[in-house]
């Protein structure tokens, strides 16, 4: 175990270095560059474009800059925003707490539901809930976020006026109540899709069971259906599920752009775009890494947790 | 991607029949004659009940809240509140004094009659937000911080003529420069001062820089990233107002989504990009709101890259603007809104010439022309001459629908003169980078500002030493080069009375109107749109965003 875990690290740090690498010159590489959006300002000369861009280091030759980055980044310091000048790692928190609140509670929300309708529909297979299921999660699958997003905003926001149009608060308020109010809308229009996605991997898996030998052996042994569908059925079912959740975990801390931006939701999906629209460079680095990091660990956390659940598995 | 420059912009025509037009105008002269009628008065502060608050939604984020660090519009338009310049430019173009006590002119002393000393009166009762008194040592540091070769500093236009700075008392400071310089009066109306004791060490990195602290009417209280910016009325406030006791500016990304929070009440006053034009019938018939078309400085062309050999008969020139159905440009893509115009000068500045001669739409003139030249159809029907054929690409920011219908009406009206205009748009960040800013177009569609505040300088965009492809520091990416257009820049550059520059900048918009580098095509106005009971909102060509006199906006 504790060898395998070194190799893991290992590879993950040949990974993040070849991520930062690529990462770092393809932006830099695209046309444009965090002054260009200056371009057109009256009373902004190129001579002043040239100064600013020389004061903040951005002539230097590309690996330098890498390397002076990836320097700092070693000792801790994730660098500072071309936008506000804030420190990156300070931003990058303040969003994602933004984006845990939104896709943790759309993700439990997806998950319970999710699994509930994907059990039901496995065992009542070919019923008219599973079709209506089946049927309910392409539809929702095929509904583009944006689109519902502002249809849900015209019912509850516009013509019922029940709801908040967007945004995490209302400024000034803060309490529970008030966020659960704003987390209504988006949560709805995020939850429809992720519904379908656990719904289906949920029945597929539940399928795959149901035939089982030791499925038929514990009926034959007399247990009661609730008991064979709790403790043999669903515990085995829910195995692929992890592995599942292990890569959901970095889309959570990617955000939801489209959402996001519907609702007006300052979150990490916006700020990843945002950042990329005005280049940069030290936001869209930071949340690059950050993201590979996730990845990665979202990767090992799900491999452990199916070994450890999954006494078949061993991890050599 | 957003960007801060040219791309959807709702357009509109100025809120001005030709009866208020012309009186405009006359207005205007009669601001040159007493050049600046409005410098006797100050800002009496009235008095005014500061209550309610107000939410404005932005489409972009503002982020940097240095004034004097590079920004973009929406940056501006928190820093109107939270900041004063020694004095401004009011709609009209008069310069209006805020933390000075007089706008300086020849006749009052404040300029020497050669144009290079200078010496400003402040007022004695104001205080930075902290409470720390506001002196002349400030407005010294200001200027002084602007040059230095270690701040990150927007600009140094006019503030490297600045030979010494004395402060002669907390409230009194003179300088000489090496050169006489007169749109240094407008850059100076768009300065923010800054206060010397927060960004004394380290201004790149200063705290302040994300807690600023000004003079204006309004305090940072609260920053969500993201999401919004939350000022308070600064009841010390030495000028008119506030009236409002808290302004919220949300960040609101999409203009569908902005449009429709205005519709639902959760934003009182929709900001950049505003109401967008197709959706204007719809915004007038809302009720409880009140939509307005707010004009801006930014003049919409057609440009030439003068050094491409397709454009430097000025024959062509004339023959592709005798060609290009402004009319129907202007009816039928932009719903009939903006108002057409013959020079890059804005119409509500002083300085524009009145006289230009009127575009006229006459394809078989323009044929005529052609012919005349010696440009003549080759076998496949586009014109050619000494083996230059015209055919040429045209290029803007790629995804604004608006423009690219407008290249295809043009691309076809063009095609039926014998010229084979191509159609090549680029994303933002490529289309303004070394693109623009190197020449490698043959021809674009862009909107700009070509003035800096309300002075008449272009020089930025017309002088030959100017072009950056050619070594030069302006933004004279057209490559534009004309000595008798040089000479009269200069001239009008460095004459400090108003009514004797005049004369020079109608020259220079007539020559240009008639050398045609660029095809000018209208004047942007944007819609905006606030709920009913909201007094005070109103726009400023000479500002370049709609906020910038929250200080007098009040609830009825």
């Amino acid at each position: 175990m504790g060898r395998y875990l070194i190799g893991r690290l290992g590879q993950s740090i040949i990974v993040l270095f070849l991520v930062s690498l690529i990462g770092f010159m393809i932006l830099n590489l695209a046309p444009g560059g965090p002054l260009s959006q200056f371009a057109l300002t009256p009373g902004m000369s190129q001579a002043d474009i040239q100064r600013i861009a020389a004061q903040m280091g951005l002539d230097r030759p590309l690996i330098i800059q890498y390397f002076d980055w990836l320097g700092r980044l070693l000792v801790g310091d994730w660098g500072d925003s071309f936008r506000d000048g804030r420190p990156v790692l300070e931003i990058i928190i303040e969003h994602l707490w933004a984006t845990l609140l939104l896709m943790g509670t759309s993700m439990a929300v997806s998950i319970v539901i999710g699994i509930g309708v994907g059990i039901a529909g496995a065992v009542r297979r070919y019923s008219v809930f599973d079709y209506l299921a089946t049927v309910g999660a392409m539809v929702a699958l095929s509904i583009p976020t944006f689109w519902f997003g502002l249809v849900a905003i015209y019912l509850f926001a516009l013509q019922l006026d029940w709801l908040p149009a967007g945004s995490m608060t209302t400024i000034g308020d803060g309490s529970v109540v008030d966020y659960l109010r704003h987390l209504i809308l988006p949560t709805l229009v995020l939850s429809l899709v992720n519904v379908a996605i656990w719904s289906r991997y949920m029945r597929a898996s539940t399928l795959e069971v149901l035939d089982q030998d030791f499925v038929r052996t514990a009926r034959a042994k007399g247990l009661s259906r609730y008991r064979v569908l709790v403790h043999h059925i669903v515990r085995n079912a829910l195995l692929p599920m992890i592995t599942l959740a292990g890569l959901q975990l970095p889309t959570i801390l990617g955000g939801a752009l489209v959402a996001e931006t519907v609702f007006t939701w300052p979150g990490m999906g916006r700020l990843f775009l945002d950042s990329i629209g005005y280049s940069d460079y030290p936001v869209v680095m930071g949340i690059l890494m950050l993201s590979a990091i996730f990845v990665l660990l979202g990767n090992l956390l799900a491999d452990l947790l199916v070994a450890i659940t999954d006494p078949r598995v061993r991890l050599a | 991607m957003t960007t801060p420059k040219d791309t959807d912009r709702p357009l509109g025509k100025l809120p001005l029949d030709r009866r208020r037009f012309l009186h405009l105008g006359a207005a205007g002269v009669a601001s040159l004659i007493l050049p600046w009628s409005l410098a006797e008065q100050t800002l009496a502060a009235e008095t005014v009940t500061t209550s309610g608050r107000l939410s404005i939604g932005f489409s972009q984020e503002p982020t940097v809240f240095n004034p004097l660090m590079p920004h973009i519009e929406v940056d501006d338009g928190i820093h109107w509140n939270l900041f004063d310049p020694l004095f401004f430019a009011d709609p009209q173009g008069n310069l209006v004094p805020a933390l000075a006590a007089e706008v300086p002119t020849v006749e009052n002393g404040g300029i020497s009659a050669d144009g290079l000393s200078w010496h400003i009166k402040l007022r004695d009762d104001v205080r930075w937000h902290d409470g720390q008194p506001f002196t002349a040592e400030d407005v010294a540091f200001t200027f002084r911080l602007t040059v230095d070769p270690d701040f990150r500093s927007a600009r140094h236009a006019g503030f490297d003529l600045i030979d010494e700075i004395e402060v002669i008392s907390p409230t009194e400071l003179r300088w000489t420069m090496s050169e006489s310089y007169a749109p240094f009066l407008s850059i100076l109306a768009t300065t923010f001062i800054v206060p010397s004791h927060l960004l004394a060490s380290q201004p790149n990195e200063a705290p302040f820089n994300n807690a600023p602290v000004g003079t204006g009417a309004f305090k940072w209280k609260d920053r969500v990233a993201g999401d919004h910016i939350l000022l308070e009325a600064n009841e010390a406030y030495f000028g008119t107002g506030p009236g409002l006791e808290e302004v919220v500016f949300r960040y609101i990304p999409d203009i569908t989504v902005l449009y429709t929070q205005f519709r639902t009440g959760d934003i009182d006053v929709i900001g950049m990009q505003g109401i967008m034009p197709d959706h204007y019938e719809e915004a007038k018939g809302l009720n409880d709101k009140a939509v307005v078309l707010v004009p801006s400085a930014s003049v919409e062309s057609i440009a030439f890259n003068m050094e491409r050999p397709q454009f430097q008969d000025p024959a062509v020139r004339q023959a592709l603007y005798l060609a290009l159905d402004k009319a129907t440009i202007l009816d039928a893509l932009y719903y009939g809104l903006p108002e057409e115009t013959e020079s890059y000068m804005p119409h509500q500045s002083p300085y524009y010439n009145h006289e230009l001669p009127p575009h006229q739409f006459d394809l078989e003139a323009a044929k005529q022309l052609l012919d005349d030249a010696g440009w003549l159809p080759g076998s496949d029907g586009v014109r050619e001459k000494a083996g230059v054929r015209l055919s040429f690409t045209n290029s803007t920011t790629a995804g604004n629908q608006v423009r690219e219908q407008m290249q295809q009406f043009v691309q076809q009206t063009w095609l039926a003169l014998g010229v084979d205009m191509q159609i090549s748009n680029r994303p933002p960040a490529v289309m303004w980078g070394d693109y623009w800013m190197q020449s490698q177009f043959d021809s674009v569609v862009v909107g700009l500002n070509f003035l800096t505040g309300s002075d008449p300088d272009v020089s930025n965009y017309f002088r030959s030493d100017a072009i950056p492809a050619q070594n030069g520091g302006g933004q004279n990416t057209f490559q534009y080069q004309n000595s008798e257009i040089d000479r009269l820049l200069g001239e009008g550059a460095s004459e400090p009375d108003p009514a004797k520059r005049q004369p020079i900048y109608h020259q220079i918009q007539a020559k240009i109107r008639a050398d045609l580098p660029l095809l000018p095509l209208f004047q942007y106005a944007y819609i905006r749109g606030y709920k009913d009971g909201l007094q005070g909102f109103e726009g400023n060509i000479n500002t370049r965003i709609s906020t910038w006199n929250v200080n007098q906006w009040r609830w009825s």
